[in-house]
């Protein structure tokens, strides 16, 4: 049952950003200052809202399994953030492509960039951790609270281009700006588009998350058999 | 607390000076680092004064893994760490100890080397004392809370050594970068932007904080 309505929100994941597509390569004119390549940001700004999202309910649900113990927490936690960083290096890599069309270089070290960047690498260094403790408590256990130290960089990442003088785009989301930055038409796709990542993040997560739990019961299946 | 702390940094402390196996590797390491940077970087060049001030924070970040990595590995052999763990002490207090030890060593570290770096690469790092002063308490005291706290987290591990520097490198990033522009700034003789100090000290607050939060969690269950 949960198999099959999993695979349903996959489709319906997959004929929206088909239909996304369309809309903005086909219906929505160029960008008056920046021409085709503004197309980049529908997946820019998306890419990053997913992945925040993903490490925000990572930290979030290190500190419930802080709390509760139960093992099911960590592996939302592991799953989180391993479908988090991929979306991260998305949001980057169309970054450095805008960048090269529009500033002329791949890379600058501009706050934002810098913070994105490191924020990357904590997660990839999370990860690494994970695999690098074989006992299952303490895995669990070490990894939550790092999660919980590595969601600083997502917050200094948001809040970079308010504290220091950056090269980076202001916000143009009328959440942010009250409106009048951005034309509607175009905000709409950026939510459409962000909607239907976090559907695609959300069947990975199920997936990756059941992998997870797999995995546990395999361990301590081979820990039982080992014990006798 | 306080006082569990104060006991726990003088035990590490005394236990250092008479060892001293992380002090003199460190300051060796940094003469070294300083010496080895001599060639990567023309010493004479005329603009020494901009990059020096990264320079020096780089050999101390290098400096301070090496202290940092003995905070809570000392304690391994002839399980210590069980012993400590085991007494009447709390994680936290435990924690603040042996940050404050580690940060103490490494702050003499850095004082030793600094008149070396001075030397070498003919610049006065402390042209302008405030903005020194600020770099070198502030971002040691945010280098040490996170290596230590990561150095709890990685302590059991078979990989240790190659876990922590990956691990605590990025964390540190805002604290060293903030104290690079610090001490360029006293370098060149010139104002350093305000946003430098806010962020070294909610940097420290923000990570103290948590650490102490949470460490208890790591040593203690």
């Amino acid at each position: 049952m949960k198999e099959k309505l999993i695979y349903t929100l996959g489709l319906a994941a997959a004929i929206y950003l088909v239909r996304n597509l369309y809309v903005m390569l086909l219906q929505l004119p160029d960008e008056a200052a920046q021409g085709p390549i503004y197309r980049i940001f529908y997946f820019h700004l998306p890419g990053y809202f997913t992945a925040a999202f993903c490490f925000l309910f990572s930290a979030i649900f290190s500190a419930v399994y802080l709390v509760t113990k139960k093992w099911k927490w960590d592996s939302m936690a592991a799953a989180l953030t391993e479908i988090g960083l991929p979306f991260a290096i998305m949001n980057l890599v169309t970054g450095m492509i805008w960048g090269r069309i529009i500033w002329g270089i791949w890379w600058t070290w501009d706050p934002r960039l810098t913070a994105a960047l490191i924020s990357a690498l904590i997660y990839a260094g999370y990860l690494m951790l994970r695999n690098a403790i074989p006992d299952p408590t303490e895995r669990a256990k070490n990894s939550a609270v790092v999660a919980i130290f590595a969601f600083t960089s997502v917050i200094f990442t948001y809040k970079s281009n308010e504290w220091f003088r950056t090269q980076h785009p202001a916000p143009v989301l009328t959440i942010r700006t009250g409106g009048g930055t951005i034309d509607p038409a175009m905000e709409w796709m950026l939510l459409h588009n962000t909607l239907a990542l976090l559907m695609f993040a959300g069947v990975l997560l199920f997936v990756r998350w059941r992998m997870e739990e797999q995995r546990r019961e395999i361990e301590s299946l081979r820990r039982e058999s080992l014990s006798y | 607390m306080i006082r569990h702390a104060l006991v726990i940094a003088s035990k590490d402390l005394r236990s250092e000076l008479r060892t001293k196996e992380s002090l003199n590797s460190a300051l060796s390491l940094t003469i070294v680092l300083l010496l080895l940077f001599s060639f990567a970087f023309d010493p004479a060049s005329e603009d020494v004064k901009q990059w020096a001030g990264g320079l020096l924070w780089l050999v101390y970040s290098f400096a301070a893994i090496l202290i940092i990595t003995r905070g809570f590995a000392r304690e391994l052999s002839n399980d210590c760490l069980e012993a400590l763990r085991a007494s009447p002490v709390p994680g936290s207090a435990l924690f603040l100890g042996k940050a404050f030890a580690s940060f103490l060593i490494l702050l003499g570290v850095e004082l030793i080397s600094l008149p070396v770096f001075g030397i070498f690469y003919n610049v006065n790092p402390a042209s302008k004392p405030l903005p020194l002063i600020a770099a070198l308490v502030l971002a040691t005291w945010g280098v040490t809370v996170i290596g230590t706290v990561f150095g709890a987290v990685t302590v059991n591990l078979h990989l240790r050594e190659l876990m922590l520097p990956v691990l605590i490198y990025p964390m540190m990033i805002p604290a060293l970068m903030a104290a690079i522009e610090l001490t360029s700034a006293s370098i060149n003789q010139v104002e350093p932007e305000m946003i430098w100090y806010r962020l070294l000290i909610g940097f420290n607050i923000i990570f103290t904080a948590l650490s102490v939060a949470l460490v208890d969690i790591v040593l203690v269950d």
